[in-house]
């Protein structure tokens, strides 16, 4: 294009202001792509879950906890194949908050025959469900912290107070992602016996038989227990998952509103730097039209310099958030199992580029394609 | 038939509630090859008359033609277009692009034409060459004395071989020096290369160099005189 260095030309004349405004860009783009990444992670997770999986809970919420002896009777039900139940630990190793990830104490057996998604070795799979204290990590921890096999680590309990001192029998990698390979197991029965044989569950997963006796098996369970002093509440694991996620969703909601109107603002300071560096050459396009460059060609300069800053804070901003968060393994301290930029987040960004390209670079575009050459040339003459 | 012709050209403006009538049947020929000087007073309309025969600006009636084409007839579209073809311009204050060489300044024009990179290339050196500036094709505009830039003004308005070249007070923000040295390349472009100038100046020794001087006022042309042998020099 001939015209190019006409382009970059302008783009250098004030280059710390070009700069920021490409940064502006970039930022507002990296933003965006953080915060739909999060509801898009979301929403991926929401639909993990067996069709052959059915969670149970307490009816009251999630945080509230159920009597493990639940699991005998809902063995017992029709059509169901096999019981397992975990609780949520909380827990902390190292006083940073960013190391977080999340601990489950789980029935071991029985929740990994459940889970083949969790893979690992079989002889350490063998090690982890012997051992009372064995601790099974995911590869991404595992890998985070430098832990190895047969090695001792200690949890800070928080919900459940004390120093609680794990081997580490199995490093798992997930066959999904969702799963997450930031996830700590460990034996429910050292987590109750630490406890006083409390014999409480966080929430039951049920294996069904037949995937259609799903509503089925789930009234039956919550018929069970309807009059007991926890009351359960039972649905598929994909609905479990959206229950969670819609938790977290009112949460991301908060932040996707805050974020855009971050990001609508760095917009309109970035179409304000451009229409300001488009007005202060109102005397040279005067100039060029007097020349011959048509209307037209003014109007597609002034569009293409700002196309070309838009572009270039997409490609930055957009380039960062797709390399930025693999390479710190982000999962949202354990929420976001998964996270990961989508190509159609990407092509959202960019997309969104285009439409700042055309707020910001179409009204001085077509102001200066309008410009009355006499009116403009009496001003700088 | 005259290269530029005015042909009872009338043109007000509407300041408020006001109408101020610059032309009221304008009638003027210039000839191809010719070098006018327009002189007169402020508000006599002497850029107004050179904004008309550039198509920078429309008559309010009557005709203004330029080597047969009719200027106040065309569309932007067109005049721009023609302009680029046709018309060389220079400012007083010179208006070169800050942000470009004064290598790209002089090649403006040849991007709205068909010539090639290296076409391009050596009409802009032939140009700087003609303005004795062939040495300073990569300074900006800042880095140019006064003369220096007026000279690359003269360059990018004749790099596209127009038909005719229009000056607005082209020696206005000049030091005599640098004047004289305008006004010689300028003599030396109608002379040598038989170009057609239209000059519009205050300065009554820039307007001996031109061939004929035409005296503006309050719109009317009140005196068209031409140089006395010798005068042109």
């Amino acid at each position: 294009m001939k015209y190019w260095h006409l382009v970059t030309a302008n783009l250098r004349r004030h280059k710390l202001r070009t700069a920021l405004t490409i940064l502006s860009v970039a930022l507002a783009l990296f933003l965006f792509a953080s915060l739909r990444s999060v509801v898009t992670t979301l929403h991926t997770n929401s639909q993990f879950g067996g069709a052959r999986r059915l969670v149970a809970m307490n009816k009251t919420g999630i945080v509230f906890i159920l009597p493990v002896s639940y699991a005998n009777k809902i063995k017992g039900l029709r059509g169901v194949r096999s019981v397992s139940w975990a609780n949520w630990f909380g827990g902390k190793y190292g006083e940073n908050a960013r190391d977080f990830f999340p601990k489950f104490a789980i029935d071991p057996e029985s929740y990994l025959g459940m889970y083949p998604e969790i893979k690992l070795p079989e002889d350490q799979k063998q090690a982890f469900l012997r051992e009372r204290t064995a601790a099974l990590v995911g590869k991404g921890i595992a890998d985070k912290f430098g832990w190895k096999v047969d090695q001792n680590i200690t949890i800070q309990g928080t919900i459940f107070p004390g120093d609680w001192t794990f081997t580490i029998r199995g490093i798992y990698e997930p066959s999904d992602p969702a799963i997450g390979d930031n996830v700590m197991f460990f034996h429910h029965e050292y987590f109750d016996e630490r406890l006083g044989h409390a014999g409480i569950a966080g929430w039951f997963v049920v294996e069904i038989n037949n995937a259609d006796s799903a509503a089925a098996v789930a009234k039956e369970i919550d018929d069970q227990f309807q009059n007991s002093s926890a009351a359960t509440k039972t649905g598929t694991e994909k609905e479990f998952q959206a229950g969670f996620a819609t938790m977290l969703g009112n949460v991301s909601l908060l932040m996707g509103a805050i974020g855009t109107a971050v990001v609508f603002a760095i917009l309109l300071i970035t179409a304000n730097a451009m229409m300001m560096s488009a007005s202060e050459r109102t005397g040279e396009v005067a100039v060029m039209k007097t020349i011959g460059f048509s209307n037209r060609t003014v109007f597609t300069l002034v569009l293409v310099e700002a196309g070309v800053i838009a572009l270039a804070g997409a490609v930055i901003g957009l380039g960062v958030a797709k390399g930025f968060y693999p390479l710190i393994k982000f999962q949202g301290f354990g929420f976001l199992p998964g996270f990961n930029v989508t190509p159609l987040t990407m092509l959202w960004g960019l997309l969104l580029a285009l439409g700042l390209m055309l707020a910001s670079g179409l009204v001085p575009a077509m102001r200066a394609a309008r410009l009355p050459i006499v009116q403009a040339l009496r001003r700088v003459e | 038939m005259a290269l530029v012709e005015i042909r009872d050209v009338y043109k007000s403006f509407q300041r408020d509630t006001q109408r101020i009538d610059v032309f009221t049947g304008l009638t003027i020929d210039m000839e191809a090859g010719s070098f006018t000087a327009l002189m007169g007073p402020s508000g006599s309309g002497k850029s107004t008359l050179l904004n008309l025969i550039a198509g920078l600006d429309k008559p309010t009636s009557g005709v203004v033609r330029v080597a047969g084409a009719e200027v106040s007839a065309m569309s932007p579209g067109e005049l721009a277009a023609w302009r680029a073809r046709n018309i060389g311009f220079v400012f007083q204050s010179f208006n070169l692009l800050p942000v470009l060489t004064a290598y790209q300044n002089v090649e403006l024009p040849l991007l709205l034409t068909h010539l090639s990179g290296k076409e391009r290339v050596e009409r802009v050196r032939i140009a700087l060459d003609v303005v004795g500036l062939g040495d300073r094709g990569d300074h900006y505009p800042r880095q140019l004395s006064g003369g220096q830039e007026q000279r690359t003004a003269i360059a990018r308005a004749i790099v596209a071989d127009p038909t005719v070249i229009l000056l607005d007070e082209p020696t206005g923000q000049l030091d005599a020096k640098s004047s004289q040295e305008v006004l010689t390349l300028l003599q030396r472009l109608n002379k040598e290369f038989n170009k057609t100038i239209v000059i519009v100046t205050h300065d009554a020794h820039a307007a001996e160099r031109a061939k004929m001087t035409l005296h503006l006022e309050k719109g009317d042309l009140v005196e068209k005189r031409a140089a006395v042998s010798g005068a042109a020099r």
